[in-house]
């Protein structure tokens, strides 16, 4: 059975569940809508990101999951038509009133993409790159170190620290997935977005993703979007459902799956939708 | 439907399948075939024609360097031995050989073998070495295109005397000279160190080719930074808007304007409103700037466009600014097919005759350019300025002149070929 929901239905439509977070809030997003020309691609948007938790972003394709993770960074700018409202704070400051310029934005939330992109420089020039960019170290010795530390902490030191000057797209897709978790907390950031980071990976290399997320989740607040119901249930704590550009439900990930509150959410969960 | 109408079904269409695929194999094979068959037919034609331009009819003399003729007052002045009578001494020479001649008008016919460049010859080797007067040198001098044209076989002997260049007697001469071995044909090294001349066996390509290298620095030195940032701005920075669109389309227009065009352009603009000198290889190179100008631009917005968008995500993502993103990633990557698409177009443009022609670059220039503001030819116009030359010298020459510019354009693909895969990244 396909739901087909008209827009007349998510008239004055509030979302379900708990929005906030239960640990110290580290961006929240208020009122948020996106436009993609006269297109609405997301309605009315209120969540939290909470520090030391993963938040699982799930829904059918095409509901604007993606397209709310890539507000959270701003990468939805360099698509000219694309018009965000609303307010999205990171910490106290608003990143699309200019309280907060775009670099230094980006430098406070990274993010790991669907494929794995590596730069196509060698490993080590991957990881540096962005400390070098933002001056993060003042000697090649703090860098070397940084890079080690970063590497070592996307697990990925010991499989290649003999060849850490071989170009990074050598690597496999997940070694590459990990490489680009390792840029991406090079430059320490307080939130990793992450946009279906194993949907390009197989069982072993997803294993050790998810390994990792668990791990980073203790010192970053992650935010990612999934397709795969299981792998939200075992790497988040809350998860926010998305449909047809509204956000559904938002709740801990066990009550979502457990116990969700809305239609909506009991279809996709149990598989009927999607 | 049962399932055996369907085995039947596809099982009729497979032959035509095949068919079709065969078919369009064929005509690939034989659309490269004619390629290079034309390409075979092309190389052929013009290297029989010219090959025979790369050497050059010369005469064995012992000439007595008499200060008779050279410096008689003992100057010891340059510029008093620069006009000292160099033709003299080589008559005297040749005279010496046929002693039966005595008649003046058969002696004219004797000198008329040598070429004007043979005194030349002789007057740099007494300047550079003034210890040369008075002593008797044995030197291999030019002859004269027309004898060099006999040698080669490239004049009809059995036509009456009248309709030839040259006369029953001087064959004769010649004969007599290549019996006693004084005749042989050595490597024109004139072809490739000395400028334009009236006289064919003179007659060289250094300039042209000096003229059209200077050419193609300017143009390169200016449409490849142009054109690349204009393509960055266009593709990265721009906003999308009518006016940009605009933009766009008139760049692609002008990428397919004749590139006459341009020359007149560069006649009313450089030559009668900045003032700048004709036939120099200045306005040239300005001419062919802006007429490679959009080819670079278009090339150079294919190849950013190709690079992948994940690149840009990923150097946006780790917060590196826009022109950041763009010259540490996304430029490296796109600057291949830049290089490949820049080259191809100066390729182009120094094939171009139309627009040099236009600013006066088809004049006749023996010097060689030293700097870009002097008179100067290039190799297409010199192409074209020895096809319609009426010698018969001139004709190989053309041909030399062609292979000299295949050279040049095959060392520029080369270069492009080398360039994209030493920068090309591998995934």
């Amino acid at each position: 059975m396909v739901i087909n929901m008209s827009n007349n239905e998510f008239n004055n439509f509030k979302t379900v569940g708990n929005t906030k977070t239960s640990n110290e809030v580290v961006m929240s997003v208020e009122n948020c809508n996106v436009f993609y020309g006269d297109n609405q691609a997301l309605n009315n948007i209120n969540i939290d990101v909470g520090r030391s938790e993963v938040l699982a972003l799930i829904g059918p394709s095409g509901c604007g999951k993606s397209t709310f993770l890539r507000c959270l960074n701003r990468l939805n700018d360099t698509i000219d038509s694309c018009k965000v409202t609303g307010k999205i704070h990171l910490e106290e400051e608003d990143i699309y009133s200019g309280e907060i310029d775009v670099v230094m934005l980006r430098a406070r939330v990274g993010m790991v993409f669907q494929k794995p992109n590596p730069f196509p420089k060698s490993i080590y020039e991957n990881v540096a790159y962005g400390p070098k960019i933002h001056g993060i170290t003042t000697s090649k010795q703090e860098l070397d170190e940084l890079v080690e530390v970063s590497l070592e902490k996307a697990g990925l030191l010991d499989e290649v620290k003999d060849r850490i000057h071989t170009p990074g797209t050598s690597l496999s897709g997940g070694q590459q997935q990990r490489l680009c978790i390792a840029r991406a907390i090079a430059i320490k950031p307080d939130v990793i977005l992450m946009d279906e980071p194993c949907s390009a990976l197989d069982p072993i290399a997803t294993e050790k993703i998810e390994d990792l997320i668990n791990e980073l989740k203790e010192n970053y607040a992650i935010v990612m979007v999934t397709h795969s119901m299981s792998q939200a249930a075992r790497v988040s704590q809350r998860a926010a459902y998305f449909h047809l550009g509204h956000l559904v439900e938002v709740g801990d990930t066990k009550k979502i799956f457990n116990n969700p509150e809305h239609e909506l959410t009991k279809n996709y969960i149990s598989g009927r939708t999607g | 439907m049962s399932n055996k109408s369907i085995t039947e079904i596809v099982n009729k269409n497979l032959k035509t399948r095949y068919k079709k695929e065969a078919r369009f194999k064929k005509y690939g094979q034989l659309s490269i075939f004619l390629a290079v068959t034309f390409l075979f037919i092309f190389f052929t034609s013009i290297i029989s024609k010219g090959y025979s331009a790369f050497y050059q009819a010369e005469i064995f003399l012992k000439v007595d360097l008499n200060q008779e003729y050279i410096d008689p007052d003992n100057t010891n002045d340059l510029e008093e031995i620069r006009y000292s009578d160099f033709d003299g001494v080589i008559n005297e020479s040749l005279y010496s050989l046929f002693p039966q001649i005595i008649k003046r008008s058969d002696k004219r016919q004797l000198r008329d073998l040598m070429s004007s460049g043979a005194s030349i010859t002789v007057q740099q080797l007494v300047l550079d070495d003034l210890s040369l007067i008075g002593q008797t040198i044995n030197i291999w001098l030019p002859l004269d295109d027309e004898v060099d044209m006999l040698i080669k076989g490239n004049i009809d002997v059995d036509l009456p005397e009248q309709a030839r260049r040259i006369s029953d007697m001087q064959i004769n001469f010649i004969e007599i000279l290549q019996k006693k071995g004084l005749i042989k044909n050595k490597f024109n090294k004139n072809l490739f160190l000395s400028g334009d001349s009236r006289e064919s066996e003179q007659a060289g390509i250094l300039g042209a080719f000096v003229g059209s290298a200077l050419m193609l620095t300017i143009t390169f030195l200016i449409a490849f930074p142009l054109g690349v940032s204009a393509a960055i701005y266009l593709e990265e920075f721009a906003p999308k808007n009518k006016f940009i669109d605009f933009i766009e389309v008139n760049i692609n227009n002008l990428a397919a304007v004749p590139s006459i065009i341009y020359g007149l352009l560069g006649l009313a603009v450089f030559i009668n409103y900045a003032g700048m000198p004709r036939s120099a290889p200045l306005v040239g190179g300005l001419v062919l700037a802006l007429m490679t100008f959009p080819v670079i631009i278009i090339a150079a917005r294919a190849s950013l466009q190709s690079v992948p968008p994940s690149i840009r995500d990923a150097a946006l993502g780790v917060g590196a600014s826009k022109m950041q993103s763009i010259f540490d990633h996304i430029l490296p990557l796109a600057l291949p097919g830049i290089l490949t698409g820049s080259i191809i177009g100066m390729a182009r443009a120094l094939g171009e005759s139309a627009p040099l022609i236009m600013i006066g670059m088809v004049a006749f220039v023996v010097d060689i350019p030293t700097s870009p503001l002097d008179s100067s030819a290039a190799l297409p116009v010199q192409v074209y300025l020895w096809a319609d030359s009426p010698e018969r010298g001139f004709v190989e020459k053309t041909s030399a002149a062609i292979m000299v510019l295949l050279v040049f354009l095959l060392l520029m693909n080369s270069l492009a070929i080398w360039l994209r895969n030493k920068y090309e990244i591998k995934w």
